[in-house]
């Protein structure tokens, strides 16, 4: 067979990464898929291809429990980040002026310090001795410190929100930017105001840049494992954390599979509705 | 005394004294301007030349920093944008480009009172007037040039301005279909009735489709007049020198009566300027304009206030329906250009060629030194 020349310079490029993605990526989960319809006795596998995995993942309440819980709290933490992040990007893009740039630079800002270290920061300000409870404390507001800030869902909503307000207000900004002013001045022209103006004209040109920021907050929150662990208390644990513990104190790494290999499919289907949402608002430009 | 908001009812739009700068560069310089209801007004002038800032100072885009706006007897300096009476064709349309035809079309009638089917027949209606009847279903991104202007036309017009504001609406689309909606313009604005505000760079559009034109320089309206008589009597140098070409000599005044001035050219020798014709603050130099189709190749029907000189062709340019000759005059700079648009009727001299060129005194313009 010919290969010409582009074409093998082509395939060199191409090599690294594609053995890269094969045994990083496409090895990994096939093999976790292979063990997630085998069993395992102790410490050996047994190879018999069996359902019984998916059944327990799918019908014992306890992971019923964990995954609703996992996808109510990304859905909530993407909630409120679009929410939150949605008047910053606005603000930067519209009211920005010469200083968009700074702003920008601002918003990396938490990225200097590792995501590990944001997280157990939550523990020390939302703590039995922590800052919120001191500070309550101090005000004279409270006797005692406040037990319901840390160690729950909410606590996991908090951090991850924080956490993840910088990767939706880069997308929503960059669609901000791109809506032509010109629309602005016509809607206004038009008889606008500027409450109907943000209703028909920029929420609907933004929602590109707001779909690409629930898709990117979204699926990394649904298998979040260091949150809830740091913050979550036993009423905050999520999908993940059960995977872990399946795969390491319960030594059933099968049925980790089968659960890793479940949210996998429900993060896949979500995402894929978003990603035809997001098709449907895109084949208008 | 007459109050400021009993202006003028027949002047639909009056500007009094506007200024607007920025970045203390003057866009527009103490500009007066009345139009009249129903006309159709061309801002006419160069870019960067104030135009498009006074447009949007009438549509409530941009604030004046001095003056007052009047629209339809009432100042409006205070006034949104979505509160006044007019509506604009933005130069680049300004296509809603998530919605289609009918949503655009009918995007202003959201903000009414008007009933569902209502909005729906008038938004047929307007589509069938700019002559996209059937198109209510296409998506913005699916349409031409040609066919984006007329969404936007239709979605101003849909309103019932009193004004309609055009930001160089043709200046995007190529030439047949620039002249095509040039006529079309003309033709809606007679049967709507509505004043049309039209900003151009482009002098033939200005001249062919307006009533009255105002020509901008700097900030300033140099002059408001017919198209007519702006091409005829332009009223500054500027005006003259932007409008169509203009040959342009540096003469002097030799002599004076209560109706004409003589003046001496080292070429064209002495003749009289008709004082109707000149304009500007008085002084001994003046620079005389003469259009190039008032410039006679070897013609022999003379009359008696026909002058005449002779030169030598240097250039000659066929540009279809005209010949453009070029002739060098030891005292001009630059090359005198002569038009003949009859060319089967005219003489067809060549390059080398002497000639005796003649012009009528009665078609000179001039314009005293400053």
């Amino acid at each position: 067979m010919y290969i010409s020349e582009q074409n093998k310079r082509g395939w060199r490029l191409l090599g690294v990464p594609f053995i890269f993605a094969i045994f990083l990526l496409a090895v990994p989960i096939a093999t976790m898929t292979a063990l997630s319809f085998w069993t395992q006795d102790y410490l050996t596998l047994i190879k018999t291809i069996t359902f019984e995995n998916y059944k327990q993942a799918w019908f014992q309440p306890v992971f019923q429990t964990l995954f609703a819980r996992s996808l109510l709290i990304s859905i909530t933490v993407t909630f409120f980040t679009i929410l939150f992040a949605f008047p910053i990007a606005y603000y930067i893009s519209f009211y920005g002026g010469k200083r968009k740039a700074l702003w920008l630079f601002l918003i990396t800002i938490p990225f200097w310090t590792s995501y590990l270290l944001r997280m157990f920061l939550w523990k020390v300000i939302l703590g039995y001795n922590g800052v919120l409870n001191s500070f309550f404390e101090w005000l004279g507001v409270i006797t005692e410190p406040l037990t319901f800030l840390l160690y729950n869902s909410n606590a996991v909503v908090l951090a991850l929100v924080h956490g993840w307000a910088p990767f939706a207000i880069l997308p929503i900004f960059v669609s901000l930017e791109k809506i032509d002013r010109s629309l602005l001045e016509a809607s206004n022209d038009l008889g606008d105001n500027s409450f109907n103006q943000f209703f028909r004209i920029i929420l609907p040109l933004s929602m590109p840049g707001v779909i690409g920021a629930v898709l990117i907050i979204f699926i990394p929150c649904i298998g979040d494992y260091i949150t809830p662990k740091l913050v979550g208390g036993p009423e905050g644990l999520m999908i993940a954390n059960m995977i872990q513990v399946q795969f390491s104190k319960a030594n059933n790494a099968p049925l980790a599979a089968a659960l890793s290999v479940t949210s996998l499919l429900i993060v896949g289907i979500i995402a894929l509705a978003f990603v035809f949402l997001n098709r449907k608002y895109l084949k208008n430009y | 005394m007459i109050k400021k908001n009993s202006i003028n009812k027949e002047k639909i739009v009056d500007l009094i004294s506007i200024e607007k700068s920025f970045d203390q560069v003057k866009a527009v310089n103490n500009v007066c301007l009345g139009i009249n209801e129903g006309e159709f007004f061309s801002l006419l002038g160069p870019s960067g030349c104030g135009k498009t800032t006074l447009l949007r100072i009438i549509a409530g885009f941009e604030k004046p920093e001095n003056g007052d706006v009047f629209i339809n007897g009432k100042n409006v300096n205070f006034v949104a944008p979505n509160n006044r009476p007019t509506n604009m064709v933005f130069q680049n349309y300004a296509i809603f480009p998530h919605l289609n035809v009918s949503e655009n079309v009918g995007y202003g009638l959201r903000n009414t009172n008007f009933s569902k089917d209502q909005i729906l027949k008038k938004i047929d209606g307007a589509l069938e007037l700019v002559g996209l009847k059937g198109y209510n279903k296409r998506a913005s991104s699916a349409l031409s040039g040609g066919q984006r202007q007329r969404v936007a036309l239709a979605r101003a017009l849909i309103l019932k301005p009193r004004v309609l504001l055009l930001d160089e609406p043709l200046s995007a689309l190529d030439k047949n279909l620039r002249e095509q909606m040039q006529f079309e313009l003309r033709q809606l604005q007679k049967s709507v009735g509505i004043t049309f505000i039209l900003v151009t760079h482009d002098q033939t559009e200005a001249l062919t489709m307006s009533d009255r034109v105002g020509v901008m320089f700097n900030g300033k309206v140099d002059q408001v007049a017919t198209p007519e008589q702006i091409y005829n009597k332009p009223k500054t140098k500027m005006v003259a020198a932007f409008i169509g070409n203009m040959n342009f000599f540096e003469t002097e005044c030799k002599g004076e009566n209560s109706k004409t001035i003589t003046v001496f050219h080292k070429d064209l020798g002495n003749f009289k300027l008709f004082k109707n014709n000149i304009f500007g603050r008085k002084n001994p130099k003046l620079t005389v304009g003469i259009r190039p189709e008032n410039l006679k190749i070897n013609s022999k029907n003379l009359k008696r206030q026909s002058k005449s000189f002779t030169a030598k062709i240097v250039e000659k340019s066929f540009m279809g329906d005209t010949i453009l000759f070029s002739i060098n005059l030891s005292g001009n700079n630059n090359n005198t250009y002569i038009s003949v648009s009859d060319i089967k009727n005219s003489p067809n001299p060549n390059i080398g060629d002497e000639i005796l060129v003649t012009f009528e005194e009665e078609d000179v313009v001039a314009y005293y030194k400053e």
